[in-house]
């Protein structure tokens, strides 16, 4: 299982920092993780279940996008993007 | 003591005071964050606000006192596994009955609430309405973004679409039928109008003392309606510019609305000079209202939601906050005006409470 690596609201809302989830992508762990943890439901993915815009994934501190693979000793960092005026 | 409830680009400010002075910023709230939208719920006094989080999405807040934890309110979202995601939240409402409140947002879409703002449901009539094709998004999307409740009657709703027209319900937003009848969309061409649905409604408010009368910004026009918003007479002439945002009213006087005209081609009020335009003859003539306002170079908006009321009649309290990030405040009716805040951020949205 991954480790799922969470900060600041999104770390509050699920009650922790760091959560093991299961997955084969980085779309099959966030989609398990707001399975998981009902309280982050439509908070990294909107409805039609994309990741949000303004947030970006890592996997083992390399930028990832939905298809990147997820890997059993792999960290999956969930982090604000740079954005914002 | 008067409350301001300010949504500003960057997040939410309390304001207290009273009519004539400069107000305290007694709260800061989401603060970095855009608030589009809040309101204290008269009926049950809890305070909803809409935040679009620029990271994690559109959600409706509410806390039963400023100063308690903001709680997220639940089902404010779109079916999941669908095409669209929704994307903001413009406008709450709260109707008398002290437990049912709208929120209308973008992608043009009603949420409904029956426990105060607790939890919310899809309006499932509106989100399927067979009209829903011909709607068009202007530049600031489709967005549900006016919600008239008809005082005491909770079947009975009048909403503003941008650009989907006015829609009316009499049974409790069950079912849906456009209120398009008068307006004309001089955007469109002319062999279109007729039937046309993307009909691009700024604002809309009902007179709540009569409350078949309903008054009508429109996208260049100004509107009456005195049959509940089924049909509408333009009461445009005798504006600088037919063009503008927010219209309110006096609760004790259903001939009167207030508007704050921007010109067709800039978007910011005429020449500089920032007046409110108020009719006390249901439209048949207005005057300009600018005692005490910036006389020029106030090359400033007005947004549909930063204009409101509190009080009425000799009593009545008027307040808009503009793109400036000033908040400007009568309290005699329009007759003179105060600047009761500077140097917020840009400003989306004024509500305003009388708090005893």
């Amino acid at each position: 299982m991954a480790v799922v690596r969470l900060r600041g609201q999104l770390e509050k809302l699920a009650g922790g920092r760091e959560h093991r989830v299961d997955g084969d992508t980085v779309n099959d762990v966030l989609h398990a993780l707001e399975s998981e943890l009902s309280a982050l439901e439509g908070w990294i993915l909107d409805e039609r279940g994309v990741l949000r815009r303004h947030i970006n994934v890592f996997v083992s501190s390399e930028p990832a996008d939905p298809e990147t693979p997820v890997g059993a000793d792999d960290q999956v960092e969930i982090l604000p993007a740079i954005s914002g005026g | 003591m008067t409350e301001l409830l300010v949504g500003t680009r960057k997040g939410l400010f309390v304001l207290d005071g009273e009519p004539g002075a400069k107000f305290e910023i007694t709260g800061r709230h989401f603060e970095g964050q855009p608030v589009d939208y809040a309101m204290r719920d008269a009926a049950t006094g809890r305070v909803l606000a809409a935040v679009t989080s620029p990271f994690y999405g559109p959600r409706i807040w509410y806390a039963d006192e400023l100063g308690d934890d903001w709680t997220a309110a639940r089902g404010v979202a779109l079916p999941k596994g669908g095409d669209e995601a929704l994307k903001r939240i413009w406008v709450i409402a709260g109707a008398d009955d002290g437990a049912t409140v709208w929120a209308g947002g973008d992608p043009g879409v009603l949420f409904e609430s029956r426990d105060g703002g607790a939890t919310f449901a899809l309006n499932e009539a509106l989100w399927k309405h067979p009209s829903r094709p011909r709607w068009r998004p202007d530049s600031g999307g489709l967005s549900v973004h006016s919600i008239a409740p008809w005082p005491g009657v909770t079947q009975r709703i009048a909403l503003g679409i941008s650009a989907g027209g006015v829609m009316l319900s009499d049974d409790g937003g069950s079912s849906w039928h456009h209120g398009n009848d008068g307006i004309v969309p001089d955007y469109l061409p002319d062999e279109a109008r007729a039937t046309a649905v993307d009909l691009c409604v700024h604002h809309l408010e009902r007179a709540p003392g009569r409350p078949e009368r309903l008054f009508l910004q429109f996208h260049g026009g100004v509107y009456r309606s005195d049959d509940g918003g089924r049909s509408w007479t333009d009461i445009g002439a005798g504006l600088p510019d037919d063009f503008g945002f927010p219209v309110t009213v006096d609760p004790a006087d259903p001939d009167s609305a207030f508007v704050i005209p921007v010109t067709t081609a800039e978007r910011v009020v005429p020449g500089g000079r920032l007046l409110v335009w108020e009719t006390r003859d249901a439209g048949a003539t207005w005057t300009p209202r600018g005692d005490g306002l910036p006389e020029r170079d106030a090359y400033v908006q007005v947004l549909r939601q930063a204009f409101d009321r509190a009080g009425a009649g000799a009593d009545l309290e008027l307040y808009f906050g503009a793109s400036s990030g000033e908040v400007f405040g009568s309290g005699d009716g329009g007759a003179t005006w105060f600047c009761a805040a500077r140097r917020l951020p840009p400003i989306a949205s004024v509500r305003t409470s009388r708090l005893t």
